[in-house]
């Protein structure tokens, strides 16, 4: 007890005494740290929100809005807070030119561009990790030319590398999420490799090495574990650009098709409309995406600072 | 420190080299751009003419080795769209976009630097704060979506600036450019807000990082202690070591403004050649993705190179330890 009062006044455990009781449990200890923050507590909440949203969408929206049944063209562009014309539906944002509902496309739209981004990122986290650890282990030409390759992707925007790759590949949603997860692993790659190479220098893995260990096992074993935390930083970063860049491609219609409507196309498809001042078939979508991005990177910002308590002022 | 240099020129053609390898071969997997040349109804025979005329029958690799034998003399093949060379399509648009990213730079210089400095000097203050929260806004703000905003605030509810288009330009030196009237600018205004954002909010956080750094040095309160006035210590003592990685990184962002502007140009219908490769795209129109592509690369290399220069110039440090 008296040692979780001085621990919460943010002494670097290393740096105090060897505590008495049982240490606690990292995860315990990393959520305390992390709910310090006021902001970072409300851009967890505000995630997990959108993320509840975005799984029971079909079940939560007002309507299915990609269900032909359910969709009148009688009910299009109908302005937000506006009812239907029999009065049994109430459009809180809206209709768009086609005569759905805004609220209802929106929850859809969230789900494909969290589920886009989510997916891209940890399939780039798991190519890039075992790329990094390749190139931290074998060192030598190996890592020569697997960092080279990183150097050259980093050095170019990603933009232009999806763009390129898009051009290449096509449209599609695997082709979408073939070209984010190949934007992505380089980032991955070089933070797994530095992390790993600091990690290899340190005396536990000397023993571990001494004790004629497999290097495979030191690796995803000894070395993995331990590059976790900026591991963990860079993958939620990493979903925030994943959605921004999806968006981007889908609005200028080099993404995903119009029959995966992500709230980048719901944007795009609305932009015709804004210059009519028929705002809110963009502007929306655009708001929903703008809090999925925020949200998730500023729970990436505070999960930087939580899992470095030095950072921590 | 020349050997240093040719190794990086010699990699970047190496570069150059792959880049083009994967592009050429890759986009012609896409599918074979003949059917939209020809008429609907055109007959067999007819697209058979016109694919030999293109070149289009030759196996992938043949292709390639012609087009890199043209593209060393200048040549990246035509347009199938304009029926005009590629390249000379790109440079046509190539001011727009260099005036609309310098434009955004030089927000990013005017109002990113000085807000950085002052949040630095003052860390934990409100202005500070307010600082630091406007850099993460900035930072994770889709492009598109400020652009939208902007136009839909300043040209459609407002009325006070155009909403798309580059309006008036005028002549200078043969290039066409929008920033000498009143009228161009006015054009200019949003798309290069929108452009610049995103770099405000990084150029910020840089200098923010520097400035708070700097400032607590030995050589600060040296300075200080020496009796040297604010100005002076903030212009002489201060200011160069901060300026160091912003510079080098502004010239960075500049590669990246190029090519981000493909979505401001988009958005505002700005003639660029981020229009042009958009569009391009969407065509299929192969030469001038690839010269898009080749004209790009190109401009990344030369800057990374000219930042590293520009590095040794700025850091004598880095220069006695080169030589």
């Amino acid at each position: 007890m008296m040692m979780n009062d001085i621990d919460a006044k943010a002494i670097p455990p290393e740096r105090g005494e060897p505590p008495l009781a049982a240490p606690e449990h990292p995860m315990r200890l990393l959520a305390r740290r992390y709910l310090k923050s006021r902001v970072g507590t409300g851009a967890a909440i505000l995630l997990l929100l959108i993320t509840l949203i975005a799984i029971f969408a079909p079940v939560i929206a007002p309507q299915d809005p990609y269900d032909l049944t359910k969709v009148s063209i009688m009910e299009a562009e109908r302005r937000p807070g506006e009812s239907s014309a029999d009065g049994r539906m109430l459009y809180l944002l809206g209709t768009d030119g086609a005569g759905r509902d805004m609220l209802s496309a929106i929850f859809y739209g969230l789900r494909i561009s969290l589920g886009i981004g989510v997916i891209s990122a940890l399939a780039a986290l798991g190519i890039g990790t075992f790329m990094g650890l390749l190139a931290a282990h074998f060192g030598g030409r190996v890592d020569a030319v697997i960092m080279r390759v990183v150097d050259v992707q980093l050095s170019l925007p990603t933009i232009l590398v999806a763009l390129v790759l898009l051009a290449v590949l096509g449209q599609g949603v695997d082709k979408t999420l073939m070209a984010l997860v190949l934007v992505q692993w380089a980032i991955f790659a070089r933070n797994v490799r530095g992390a790993a190479l600091v990690e290899r220098g340190k005396e536990y893995i000397e023993a571990a090495l001494g004790q004629g260990l497999p290097a495979r096992r030191i690796m995803f074993r000894h070395v993995l574990p331990n590059c976790m935390a900026p591991l963990i930083v860079t993958t939620t970063n990493q979903m925030a650009n994943a959605i921004t860049l999806e968006a981007t491609m889908s609005f200028l219609g080099i993404g995903l098709p119009q029959t995966q409507p992500s709230l980048g196309l719901l944007i795009s498809n609305g932009f015709d409309y804004m210059l009519s001042n028929q705002y809110w078939i963009s502007v929306f979508p655009g708001v929903a995406l703008v809090l999925l991005v925020v949200s998730v990177s500023l729970v990436g910002d505070r999960l930087r600072v939580a899992l470095n308590p030095k950072l921590d002022s | 420190m020349f050997e240093m240099m040719m190794q990086r020129a010699l990699q970047s053609v190496l570069v150059i080299f792959v880049m083009s390898v994967l592009a050429f071969v890759g986009i012609n997997l896409v599918g074979d751009p003949i059917h939209l040349l020809v008429a609907p109804d055109a007959s067999h025979e007819e697209i058979q003419l016109a694919s030999q005329e293109l070149g289009l029958d030759l196996p992938v690799h043949e292709q390639y080795v012609r087009f890199l034998g043209n593209a060393l003399r200048g040549d990246l093949g035509n347009s199938f769209v304009f029926n005009r060379p590629a390249v000379g399509l790109i440079f046509e648009r190539m001011p727009a976009t260099f005036e609309l990213a310098t434009m955004a730079l030089l927000l990013t210089a005017l109002v990113g630097v000085p807000l950085g400095l002052w949040a630095g000097l003052r860390p934990g203050s409100r202005l500070h704060k307010f600082a630091m929260s406007f850099s993460i806004f900035g930072v994770t703000m889709p492009v598109f979506w400020l652009g939208l905003i902007l136009i839909l605030v300043f040209s459609v509810n407002l009325g006070w600036l155009p909403s798309g288009g580059r309006g008036e330009t005028t002549s200078l030196l043969g290039i066409q450019v929008s920033f000498l009237t009143w009228d161009g600018l006015k054009f200019m205004l949003l798309p290069a807000c929108t452009l610049a954002l995103n770099n405000i909010a990084l150029i910020m956080r840089i200098t923010e990082a520097g400035t708070r750094e700097v400032a607590v040095q030995e050589y600060v309160k040296f300075a200080r202690a020496k009796g040297v006035g604010p100005t002076r210590l903030m212009t002489r003592h201060i200011l160069p070591n901060v300026l160091i990685p912003v510079v080098t990184a502004m010239g960075i962002e500049f590669g990246h403004l190029i090519a981000f502007s493909l979505i401001t140009e988009t958005i505002f219908a700005w003639p660029g050649m981020g229009k042009l490769i958009i569009d391009s795209v969407l065509q299929l129109d192969r030469p001038v993705v690839v010269a898009y592509l080749m004209v790009a690369l190109l401009l990344f290399v030369i800057i990374n190179f000219m930042v590293d220069m520009l590095y040794l110039v700025l850091d004598p440090r880095l220069r006695t330890k080169a030589a």
